[in-house]
């Protein structure tokens, strides 16, 4: 457990110099009728690592999606480093914040090197004249680009294989090059959904190295996942969102011992509600959305044309 | 579909279940039948084959190949090579980097369906066997004899699959023929070519030089068939000994070789192509060449909409239009609305702009829709563009296009005191008007080829790329999809205009059409989309091939008559069930280093 000892060092020293980076304020999200996420207040100061956890549905993804433009949401603000996000997920990458997605989006016939290029889009300038009359300004900027893209790929250890197509990769690599692909488009903050899903001990103690790596970079991480072990090891605070709603928040052993968590992740029912139904409604609902509303296109136009997969992505 | 994937693998694991041959002849045997039969093959093209000039080609003369006899020589004497090769013969090795058994089957195969297709039409043309002279028995006996030879040939069977007891015999009739066609593939599969030996570059170079002029030689001929039944026998020829040069190794071995040296090639490409007129006599064949450019380069430019950006564009031809009526109102033309005549370069520029204007006019508002949606609305704006150029005739509307009859009369470009519609005579060649018209053409190629090239592998390329792979992850990365996707568009949109500012002028007339979304003659939307597919999309070989063969078959195929759609409908169809990837397989398909993932399924991410 060294990665243990380390995050109790750093947790302490952690928050003070930390100014508060992500700040989200009463973020609700509805469905029709229906509340996916309610008026949730998160905020992640800068070198912190903050989980966040819940049962299934509970509404993590839909809240990472209101975080980074896919939906917006329909009260409440995200503010980034001062500034209230816009409305578009690409302009929330250009301003700081990268995201991977909980089922892998690589492009797959791609290169890996390639994938992590494209990560880098938004900051570069270089467009199509540029692309076609070839001055030394492109020749520069693509050999930075693939400068540090190649740097990446060293850094999260797919520097063997920049040639190999995306799809070609094993499942844990993938993760990591989609992680590389979020870093190559300099963030101040890293979203990871489900970083560590499908992955066996061995690989899920690498991704946590790789993790305090980043933050020791100076990136703030705001990360998903349902390995409790990895979670605890891993993050100075830790979010509790049930059935859309903030349950408790705090370091590890306050989420660890409350007893609501307990409860929620037993099943044992809060209140009046039915979780597993109200799960499978809050998919339902997303879903009708999806196909239907049309201020939200990227996601909508995603889940029912481009990937047969996507529906579970974006509707959790 | 287990079977499939273990039928190569069992080819490619030594010494591994039954080696024995499709039939039942001794390998040796089938060796020595297989060459030999390649020598004789030559020997009889040298006799005559039927006893009267009416069969096309003179098949009559002693001791001189006519016509389709060349043909069947050119097979024979690769059955030959590949047969010697087999043997091991020192000197040959570099022929068959693969393996020859599976090149001297094509190569046989290439030989046998050729003599065979023209014993056959003297047969039925002139009405009956009786009109064969000795020398066509003896051609058609020892194609046969080298072809079974060469089915002789031993090859690694795959192993079949246990019977279920359980299965009907319907079931068992399907897995039993399941397994016949496994046999046959494997027959017909080749190893893993060794890897190519590190030659000095500038043999390399003479190697891409003589690749290319290969090329150069085999379009010319093609181009130049004078009657059907060459052009068939041409068709035969070129697709059996393509798929045994391939089978061979050699045509991914000079793969390798002109990718390390990409500009060289690419610029060899254009000098050959360059010599094309050079090699005609007269205009006629020019004529062929200038219009097949054309429609390449159009489809070079869809090619970056839809191959690139995975944008489905059914109106692209529409753009073509536009440069063409562009171009087509500034020349001077008596019907133009315009009393103007700007000089070429201006013209060029006012083409390719209002083609922009209209592609970014379209786009804007479409490009919001995906996949099948976009490719309904795009097919829209196509036939929007030709019913409105047929109105704007001065009675249903304002007069600017003169509506059906169109702009006529367009005169000849003059560009720096070159008159490119009459003949020049350069260094002893005549070079027709269509030659010239060739001639600038292929600058407007190689604009379009430069600017494909350096925009797909550039920031905005890799972004295009992205956006077709998979669109909410581009956007998550930070790609501001819209605009990119527009770029695309325009820069697509524009090159079409381009080239239809010189179709404009070879053509004389602009009428609206010439620009149907389908039609019988090609610079059509639903063939240049059907170019790109058969070509290869993402590739710049591809759609040029493409290109060529879909406005050679028609053209030169007279007697297909009405059945030219049907004919082309069912070659869509086997190329798609066969070689879904088209013909020029892309680059990052090539990029594939392991075995398992060589299932080419990737036509469903970019068709729609």
């Amino acid at each position: 457990m060294t990665t243990d000892t380390t995050t109790k060092d750093t947790a302490p020293g952690a928050p003070a110099p930390g100014t508060t980076i992500l700040d989200a304020r009463g973020v609700t999200m509805r469905f029709g009728g229906l509340t996916a996420v309610n008026g949730v207040d998160l905020t992640v100061n800068s070198g912190e690592i903050v989980g966040l956890i819940g049962p299934n549905g509970a509404g993590k993804t839909t809240f990472f999606n209101c975080l980074t433009g896919l939906y917006i949401p329909t009260e409440g603000e995200v503010r980034y480093k001062g500034r209230v996000l816009p409305a578009k997920s690409f302009k929330v990458t250009a301003a700081g914040i990268a995201r991977t997605f909980q089922n892998i989006r690589l492009f797959g016939n791609m290169t890996v090197l390639e994938n992590v290029l494209v990560g880098r889009h938004t900051r570069t300038k270089e467009g199509f004249w540029s692309a076609v009359l070839r001055g030394p300004g492109f020749h520069r900027a693509e050999a930075a680009s693939r400068e540090r893209a190649t740097e990446l790929l060293e850094f999260v250890g797919l520097s063997a294989k920049a040639d190999h197509l995306a799809r070609n990769l094993p499942y844990g690599e993938q993760r990591k090059l989609e992680i590389a692909r979020a870093l190559a488009s300099e963030p101040g903050l890293l979203l990871l959904d489900e970083p560590t899903a499908g992955m066996n001990p061995q690989e899920t103690r690498a991704t946590e190295e790789l993790v305090f790596a980043i933050r020791d970079k100076g990136i703030a991480v705001l990360v998903i996942e349902h390995d409790m072990r990895f979670i605890f090891n891993l993050c100075d605070r830790v979010a509790v969102l049930v059935q859309g709603e903030k349950l408790v928040e705090g370091d590890s052993a306050t989420v660890q011992g409350d007893e609501r968590v307990v409860a929620a992740y037993l099943g044992e029912p809060l209140a009046d509600d039915p979780g597993a139904a109200e799960a499978a409604e809050v998919e339902a609902a997303e879903a009708a959305q999806a196909s239907s509303a049309p201020d939200t296109p990227e996601s909508s136009e995603a889940d029912t044309t481009t990937d047969t997969a996507a529906g579970k992505e974006n509707d959790r | 579909m287990t079977t499939q994937t273990t039928a190569p693998k069992n080819t490619g694991a030594p010494a591994q279940g039954d080696t024995s041959g499709l039939i039942g002849i001794p390998a040796n045997l089938g060796r020595a039948l297989a060459t030999g039969g390649g020598i004789l093959t030559v020997v009889s093209t040298f006799l005559a084959w039927t006893w009267t000039a009416e069969f096309p080609g003179d098949l009559t003369v002693y001791g001189y190949p006519g016509g389709l006899q060349v043909l069947v020589l050119i097979a024979g004497a690769v059955t030959t090579l590949f047969g010697l090769a087999s043997y091991g013969i020192k000197g040959l090795g570099w022929l068959a980097p693969a393996g020859a058994d599976a090149a001297l089957k094509f190569a046989a195969l290439a030989a046998f369906a050729t003599t065979w297709y023209t014993i056959i039409a003297i047969s039925a043309q002139l009405g009956g066997v009786v009109n064969l002279e000795p020398g066509g028995y003896i051609a058609a006996a020892v194609t046969l004899i080298a072809f079974l030879g060469a089915l002789a040939l031993p090859f690694e069977r795959p192993e079949p699959d246990p019977f279920d007891p359980d299965d009907t015999g319907w079931d068992q009739f399907k897995h039993t023929s399941s397994h016949n066609w496994q046999t046959i593939r494997a027959a017909f599969a080749s190893k893993e070519p060794r890897p190519v030996r590190a030659l000095p570059s500038s043999i390399e170079i003479l190697i891409i030089v003589a690749v290319l002029a290969l090329a150069l030689l085999v379009f010319t001929y093609g181009i130049g068939t004078e009657y059907d039944e060459l052009f068939v026998g041409f068709l035969i020829v070129s697709g059996f000994g393509f798929t045994a040069l391939h089978r061979s190794g050699l045509i991914s071995h000079a793969t390798e070789i002109t990718a390390r040296h990409q500009n060289i090639t690419i610029c060899g490409a254009f000098i050959a192509a360059a010599c094309f007129p050079f090699t005609q006599s007269d205009d006629q064949y020019a004529t062929l060449g200038v219009y097949i450019l054309i429609f390449a380069t159009v489809a070079l430019g869809l090619n970056i909409v839809v191959g690139l950006a995975g944008l489905l564009d059914l109106g692209y031809v529409a753009f073509l239009g536009v440069g063409a009526y562009a171009a087509s109102m500034v020349s001077g033309s008596p019907s133009s609305p315009f009393d103007l005549h700007l000089p070429f370069w201006a013209a060029v520029l006012v083409g390719a702009a209002a083609s922009l204007i209209f592609g970014v006019l379209i786009g804007a508002p479409t490009l919001r829709l995906r996949g099948d949606y976009l490719a309904i609305v795009t097919l829209g704006f196509g036939e929007i563009f030709r019913i409105t150029a047929n109105n704007l005739d001065g009675t249903s509307g304002p007069d600017v296009t003169n509506g059906s009859n169109g702009i006529s009369s367009i005169p000849d470009l003059k560009i720096l005191g070159f008159d490119l519609g009459i003949s020049h005579d350069i260094g002893g060649f005549t070079l027709g008007r269509f030659a010239n018209y060739f001639l600038l053409m292929l600058i407007i190629t190689a604009v379009v080829v430069l600017v494909f090239r350096r925009s797909g592998d550039s920031r905005i390329g890799r972004a295009w790329v992205a956006i077709r792979e998979d669109e909410t992850a581009a956007l998550a990365m930070g790609i501001n999809g819209f605009r990119v996707k527009l770029i695309a568009f325009a820069v697509g949109a524009s090159l079409a205009g381009l080239a239809g500012t010189v179709q404009a002028h070879v053509t004389y007339t602009v009428t609206p059409e010439q620009y149907l979304f389908a039609g019988t003659t090609p610079p059509n939307s639903a063939f240049l989309l059907a170019a790109v597919v058969l070509g290869g999309m993402g590739t710049i070989a591809g759609p040029l091939i493409g290109a060529a063969l879909l406005f050679l078959i028609p053209n030169k195929l007279q007697f297909l008559d009405d059945y030219q759609l049907f004919a082309f409908g069912l070659a869509l169809v086997l190329l798609m069930r066969f070689r879904p990837e088209g013909l020029v397989a892309n680059r990052r398909r090539k990029l594939e280093f392991h075995e398992e993932a060589d299932a080419p399924a990737v036509l469903s991410k970019t068709g729609a």
